[in-house]
C-alpha cells in the first residue's frame, strides 16, 4: 500500500473537499510557487464554490487567484502578507469579505483552536517518499524549511502532498512525517527554483540606509543586551540586513558568543552562524540559497515549526525568549504603532508576518526606517492601518535621530549613555513634515477590505478603502 | 572641528537632502567635477534653494564652485555668499594671485550684502604641481584662508603618474602642504581615498595623513565617515595623558618649577601645546577623561 | 530620473497656462504641487505655456528650484 494517487483530480475527490471548503497553502516556494495555482485552476475546473482559501502568505505569482475570487470559486482569503502587485489587485474590491490578516504564529494558532479551522491542506514538498514524508531540504525546488506547514499538515483534515521529487519510502530526516499524509501527487514542477529563493539577499547600499543600520547596531549594544547569550532576528529588508552586519562585527570584535538568531533565515545570519555568533539557527523559513544549503548540511541550523517560532498559544515559542528583533515599517505614528499593510495609497503591499509576533515577544523590538521616503513622511501622526501595536514596540531608527518608547526610561538612558542621539518621536515626526510638508491625509471609505487580527486572535484594525 | 569633509553631488536632490545625517563633520556641496556641464545653472540653484530651506543645522557647509579659467565662477559666489556657507573652496589654485582674485571678488560681495568682511571663508584646493609649490603663499595669500585642501587625483594626472593606494606618488605633496598650512597656521586636510569598497584601506590610507599632521580627511563616499572620524579623534589614551600633562603643569607652576618630567619624559612646551589641542577637541567630541 | 527629483519641460499653448502633472505623490501633494508651480508662472509673468511635469517626489525646494532653472533657460539664460 501507498499513498501515491495518479492526478491532483483524483486527490481532490478522495479528500471529499465540497463546495464551501477551506483549504490551506504555505509560501515556502515564495513567488516561485506553482502549487497554489495548479490546485486552483484544478478547483475552479471541477466547478468549486465558495471555497476558504488560508495561504501563509501570497505573492504576485498568485494573481490567478484574484480571477477565482471574480468567479465565485473562493469567496475568503486567510493570510499574513499580500505583495505588492496581489494586495493592489486585492484592494480593488473583488473579495466582498474582508481579507483576514493572522500573523506567523497566530496562523497557527488560530488553526489549532479551531477559529481557523482547515478540510485540506495542499503541502507543496520539494522531495516526499510514497508514504508522504516531506522535506524542503533537498529536490530541485529545495525550499529549505518548512516551518509554516507544519500547523496545516497536524490540524488540516485530509493532507495532501504535491512534489516534484517523489522517492521511495521511507525518506530519511522528513520535516513532516507520513502520520499527518493522507495522500501524496507527483507533478512535474511545484515552483520556479529562481523564484523559490533568492541568490543572494542583498545587503542595502543606501547612504542613509548604512547610517539608520550602523545606528541601530551601537544602540543594540549601548542597550546592554549584546553580551553573552544574545538572541537576535532581523528582517530581510535593505537596512535592517546592513544592520546585522554591523552586529556581527560588534560580536566578532569583542568576543560576544550568542545563542541563536531566528526567523526567516539569510545567508547572513547562516555567517553570523559560521563565525560563531551564535549557537543555533531557529529556521522558520529561508529566504536565500545560503540559507538552504546551510540547513541541509548543518545540525546547529535548525527547522522549527511556525508554532515554536512565534505562536502565542504554545507553552512557549522561540521570539520569548528573544533579545532584539530588528524590523521595518512603512509607516510609524507618534504612539509607535506601526503599519506594514498598507502603502502610502492606503493599498495592501504586505502584512505582519512575524512583525508584531516578535515585537511582542522579543526584549527590545527596534524598528529602522527613514524619516520619509520621497517625500512622504513615515513617522506620522495616526498610521493608516495598526500592524503592530506600539506598546510592543520599543525604538525607532531614523537617520535623524532615535526615538525610544516612553514607557522605557531606562532604555533611553541606557542609549544615551551609549552617546545615541535619542529624540521625541514627535520631534521625528516635525522635521518629516517641515522637510516633506503636510501631506493630504487618506480618506477613510466605509468598506471595510481587510480585518488585521492580531497574534492572540483579538481584532486589531481594519483596512478600509480609500476614497 | 572638522574631522571629516564629505562630498556630495550637487545636482542630485535626494543626496543632498540627507546630507546631514551621513556623519561627516562638514559636507562639500560640489558645483564642480560631479556636475555636467550642461547643468551647472541647474545645480547651483538646487544647492541654493536647499542650503535656503533645509540649512542643515549643525554640520559645516562647504560650496566647492567652479574654477577660475570658467564661466561659472562668479555666478556661483553670486548664489552662495548670500547663504553664508563656512566655506568655498576653489578648485585648481595654483598661486596667491588666484586665491586673491577669489578674495577680491567675495569682498565685494559681503560689502553689498553687508556682511562683515571674512564672513565666508576659503579652503583652497590644490591639486596642480604648481600649486603645491606654492602650498604655503596660497595657505597666507589672506585672511580669508582658513584651510587648504589636497587634491591627489588631478595633481598625479599633472606629474604623470598612476595614483596608488600606497600613495608613494603623493608622499612630497603630502608632507609640502602640511609644512605650508602649519607655517601659515591654517588647517589642512587630506586628498579622499577612492575605492569605496576598501574598509581596510581607506583606515591605513588616514591613519598615514594624520601621523603626518593632516588635521582631516575629505571623502567622497559616507562609507568612509565613519572611519575618518575615528581615526582624527583623539584616543582616551591621548585624552587621559593630556590631562596628566595639564595636571602636572599646573603642579610645576605651583611649586615655581621650571622642568618637569612625566612618565620619565620632559613634559616642554610643544607637549603642552600638542595637549592642549587634544582636550579642546575632547572637550568639542563630548569626551571626557576616564575616571 | 533618480526619487527626489522632477523633470519639467514648457510648451508654448495659445490659451492659458496649464499644467500636466504626473507624481508619484498625487493624492497627498498633487493640488499643492500645481499650486505651487502655476503660482511661480503667475508671479514670473508668463502666460500662455504648457508646463509638463514628471514628478518622483521632489521636496518644495526642489520643485521651486527646477522650475526657476527652466524659466531661466527659456529666458535664454545659461545652457538655453
Amino acid at each position: 500500500m501507498d499513498k501515491v494517487v495518479k492526478t491532483l483530480r483524483e486527490a481532490i475527490q478522495l479528500s471529499g473537499l465540497k463546495d464551501g471548503g477551506r483549504i490551506s497553502f504555505h509560501h515556502h516556494l515564495r513567488n516561485g510557487d506553482y502549487v497554489l495555482n495548479m490546485v486552483m485552476e484544478e478547483l475552479a475546473s471541477m466547478g468549486f464554490k465558495n471555497l476558504s482559501v488560508n495561504a501563509s502568505s501570497l505573492f504576485d505569482c498568485h494573481l490567478p487567484l484574484i480571477d477565482h475570487i471574480k468567479n465565485g470559486v473562493v469567496t475568503e482569503i486567510i493570510t499574513d502578507y499580500v505583495s505588492g502587485g496581489f494586495g493592489a489587485a486585492l484592494s480593488e474590491g473583488v473579495l466582498e469579505k474582508p481579507v483576514q490578516f493572522y500573523t506567523h504564529g497566530g496562523r497557527p494558532a488560530a488553526i489549532i483552536n479551531g477559529s481557523t479551522p482547515i478540510d485540506v491542506a495542499f503541502i507543496g514538498a520539494p522531495t516526499a517518499d510514497t508514504m508522504g514524508n516531506m522535506t524542503g531540504k533537498i529536490g530541485k525546488s529545495a525550499c529549505g524549511s518548512m516551518g509554516y506547514a507544519y500547523a496545516d499538515a497536524m490540524y488540516a483534515e485530509k493532507v495532501i502532498a504535491i512534489t516534484d521529487n517523489l522517492v521511495p519510502y521511507p525518506l530519511p530526516m522528513p520535516s513532516i512525517d507520513e502520520t499527518y499524509v493522507d495522500y501524496v501527487v507527483s507533478v512535474d514542477e511545484i515552483g520556479n527554483p529562481a523564484g523559490i529563493v533568492s541568490g543572494t539577499t542583498k545587503i542595502t547600499r543606501d547612504p542613509v540606509g548604512l547610517v539608520m543600520a550602523e545606528t541601530a547596531a551601537k544602540a543594540i549594544k549601548a542597550s546592554g543586551l549584546l553580551k553573552d547569550g544574545f538572541s537576535f532576528q532581523t528582517g530581510a529588508g535593505g537596512a535592517t540586513l546592513a544592520a546585522a552586519q554591523f552586529v556581527k562585527d560588534i560580536m566578532i570584535k569583542e568576543n560576544i558568543k550568542g545563542s541563536f538568531g531566528c526567523g526567516g533565515v539569510t545567508g547572513y545570519m547562516v555567517d553570523m552562524l559560521n563565525a560563531g555568533c551564535f549557537e543555533s539557527l531557529v529556521d522558520v523559513q529561508c529566504f536565500d540559497l545560503k540559507a538552504v544549503e546551510s540547513i541541509r548540511t548543518n545540525p546547529k541550523h535548525v527547522e522549527v515549526s511556525a508554532m515554536r517560532y512565534a505562536s502565542p498559544f504554545a507553552k512557549s515559542a522561540a521570539v520569548d525568549s528573544l533579545d532584539v528583533v530588528l524590523l521595518g515599517a512603512t509607516e510609524v505614528d507618534v504612539d509607535f504603532n506601526v503599519n506594514v499593510h498598507t502603502d502610502s495609497n492606503g493599498r495592501m503591499m504586505g502584512g505582519s508576518g512575524g512583525h508584531s509576533d516578535t515585537a511582542a515577544g522579543a526584549k527590545m523590538a527596534m524598528i529602522i526606517a527613514p524619516l520619509s521616503r520621497a517625500r512622504l513622511p513615515i513617522v506620522t501622526e495616526r498610521v493608516f492601518c495598526k500592524s503592530t501595536p506600539g506598546n510592543t514596540v520599543d525604538v525607532l531608527v531614523t537617520q535623524k535621530g532615535v526615538a525610544v518608547n516612553p514607557a522605557r526610561p531606562e532604555l533611553a538612558a541606557a542609549l544615551k549613555d551609549g552617546g545615541i542621539k535619542v529624540v521625541d518621536i514627535q520631534e521625528l515626526k516635525k522635521a518629516a513634515e517641515q522637510l516633506c510638508g503636510s501631506p493630504k491625509p487618506l480618506v477613510r471609505g466605509d468598506r471595510v477590505l481587510a480585518d488585521i487580527i492580531y497574534r492572540d486572535g483579538t481584532l486589531l484594525d481594519r483596512i478600509y478603502n480609500v476614497k | 572641528m572638522r574631522r571629516s569633509m564629505l562630498f556630495l553631488p550637487g545636482n542630485t536632490p535626494n543626496i543632498i537632502l540627507n546630507g546631514d545625517c551621513l556623519g561627516s563633520d562638514a559636507i562639500i556641496l560640489d558645483l564642480e567635477d560631479a556636475v555636467a556641464p550642461d547643468q551647472k545653472d541647474a545645480a547651483r540653484v538646487l544647492v541654493r534653494n536647499a542650503i535656503k530651506y533645509l540649512q542643515f543645522p549643525g554640520i559645516e557647509k562647504i560650496i566647492r564652485i567652479n574654477s577660475l579659467d570658467t564661466t561659472y565662477w562668479k555666478k556661483d559666489l553670486d548664489e552662495m555668499i548670500p547663504l553664508k556657507p563656512e566655506l568655498i573652496m576653489t578648485p585648481k589654485t595654483s598661486c596667491r594671485e588666484d586665491v586673491l582674485q577669489f578674495d577680491a571678488y567675495i569682498t565685494e560681495l559681503e560689502e553689498k550684502l553687508g556682511y562683515e568682511k571674512n564672513t565666508v571663508k576659503l579652503i583652497p584646493l590644490i591639486e596642480t604641481a604648481l600649486g603645491v609649490e606654492h602650498a604655503f603663499e596660497i595657505a597666507s595669500a589672506c585672511d580669508r584662508v582658513a584651510a587648504i585642501f589636497l587634491g591627489a587625483e588631478d595633481l598625479s594626472a599633472d606629474l604623470h603618474c598612476k595614483r596608488t593606494k600606497g600613495g608613494a606618488e603623493i608622499l612630497y605633496a603630502r608632507g609640502r602642504m602640511v609644512m605650508a598650512a602649519r607655517a601659515a597656521g591654517v588647517d589642512v586636510y587630506d586628498t579622499p581615498f577612492t575605492d569605496v569598497n576598501d574598509d581596510e584601506g581607506i583606515r591605513v590610507d588616514a591613519e598615514l595623513a594624520k601621523s603626518l599632521g593632516f588635521t582631516g580627511k575629505a571623502s567622497i563616499s559616507p562609507r568612509h565617515v565613519g572611519v575618518i572620524n575615528e581615526v582624527f579623534s583623539p584616543t582616551q589614551k591621548e585624552i587621559d595623558y593630556a590631562y596628566e600633562v595639564m595636571e602636572v603643569i599646573r603642579i610645576a607652576k605651583e611649586q615655581g618649577r621650571g622642568a618637569i618630567a612625566l612618565h620619565g619624559k620632559m613634559v616642554d612646551a610643544p607637549i603642552v601645546a600638542r595637549a592642549q589641542q587634544t582636550i579642546e577637541m575632547a572637550k568639542a567630541l563630548g569626551l571626557g577623561r576616564e575616571e | 530620473m533618480e526619487s527626489s527629483d522632477v523633470y519639467m519641460e514648457l510648451e508654448p499653448i495659445a490659451g492659458e497656462n496649464e499644467i500636466v502633472l504626473q507624481s508619484v505623490v498625487e493624492r497627498q501633494f498633487g493640488d499643492s504641487i500645481r499650486a505651487l508651480l502655476s503660482e511661480t508662472l503667475k508671479e514670473e509673468g508668463i502666460s500662455n505655456v504648457k508646463l509638463n511635469v514628471v514628478d518622483r517626489g521632489a521636496l518644495e525646494c526642489t520643485l521651486r528650484a527646477r522650475l526657476e532653472v527652466l524659466l531661466s533657460r527659456s529666458r535664454g539664460g545659461e545652457n538655453a
